[in-house]
């Protein structure tokens, strides 16, 4: 699992955010277009990928993409 | 005076008996004079239900249902029944934009075609007692309402609903009755394993007029209902359990 590969992954989810907004140092919560659906879908994407579940508190308790990419490896 | 609420002396079929909803109504039922015969994958916990009912009372089979071969193996072990709660289940939150194929057999084979399966293999080898009552465990979800990540689980219990329609009328005369029973969120280990934070679930509470969610006991009752004399003239309906979240 590389950051890159997920980054691109992460930004895939999204509908009206172009990918370049989002970096390792984004703070996703803060994306105008972050709700509760782009976040299950976050959810769904990680455990289809990568066969890694996580959950929504896992999501809320990081701040920049890559925080959710270590929280994720860390699984 | 004979209480037409009771499952006394009927001999009841019940899926997914080892947790939740089918835990609750093998235990109601069995507390009600009931024999009920339990079966679950999850031997444990098949176990573990069966060890709260009086000796005698309980027969019960592990049994994967997606197994085909294996679930007429076991229907064929059967004795000729008076009702059935096609419960089991699983729930399964997924963006549709990113359902697959996969992910559509994984919950079908369980949710759907299990339950089919079972009361096709029940039918043909002549199980069911004339007046029987079948109750299918469906969902307010798919068939009343609908819900982010819940268009899969939702499909699979609408169709569920749409089977049991046709199978009320073909099994009628006999006067075997058909009904599905479609609750709002239970407070089961299927819900606390879906990744929803406790902050959501406390959220989405305030959509319920009643201000909960609904415990397993509360669809088992309706479910004994179902499967009792009182309702001997209700057949092809849709109980929804729900706590009021659908009149908002």
């Amino acid at each position: 699992m590389e950051l890159k590969d997920f980054i691109q992954q992460f930004a895939e989810q999204f509908d009206d955010t172009d990918a370049s907004e989002i970096d390792a140092q984004t703070s996703f919560h803060d994306l105008e277009e972050w709700d509760s659906l782009i976040a299950l879908a976050v959810l769904n994407m990680t455990e289809k990928r990568y066969g890694k579940r996580i959950t929504f508190d896992d999501m809320k308790k990081c701040d920049t993409v890559e925080d959710l990419f270590n929280v994720i490896l860390a699984k | 005076m004979k209480n037409p609420f009771s499952v006394e002396g009927k001999t009841i079929l019940i899926t997914g008996a080892a947790s939740g909803i089918g835990k609750a109504t093998t235990l109601q039922c069995a507390e009600m004079g009931a024999k009920v015969i339990l079966l679950d994958l999850n031997e444990d916990g098949l176990n573990a239900t069966k060890g709260e009912i009086a000796e005698g009372c309980a027969e019960s089979f592990a049994l994967n249902l997606t197994d085909f071969d294996a679930l007429c193996e076991t229907v064929s072990q059967l004795p000729k029944l008076d009702g059935v709660v096609s419960n089991a289940g699983i729930f399964y939150s997924m963006m549709a934009k990113l359902s697959d194929r996969k992910d559509m057999e994984k919950i079908f084979e369980i949710n759907t075609f299990s339950h089919i399966n079972l009361l096709q293999q029940l039918m043909e080898q002549k199980k069911l007692n004339k007046g029987a009552s079948i109750v299918i465990t469906s969902s307010m979800s798919g068939v009343f309402c609908g819900a982010v990540g819940g268009s899969l689980y939702g499909a699979t219990k609408s169709a569920l609903a749409g089977y049991a329609k046709a199978l009320a009328i073909e099994l009628a005369p006999r006067g075997i009755r058909v009904n599905t029973v479609h609750p709002g969120m239970i407070n089961t280990p299927l819900i606390h394993s879906a990744a929803l934070s406790q902050d959501v679930l406390d959220e989405d509470k305030k959509n319920y007029p009643l201000g909960r969610y609904g415990e397993p006991e509360e669809v088992a009752y309706s479910i004994v209902y179902l499967l009792s004399d009182a309702t001997q003239w209700i057949t092809g309906t849709q109980l929804l359990i729900d706590g009021g979240f659908s009149v908002k």
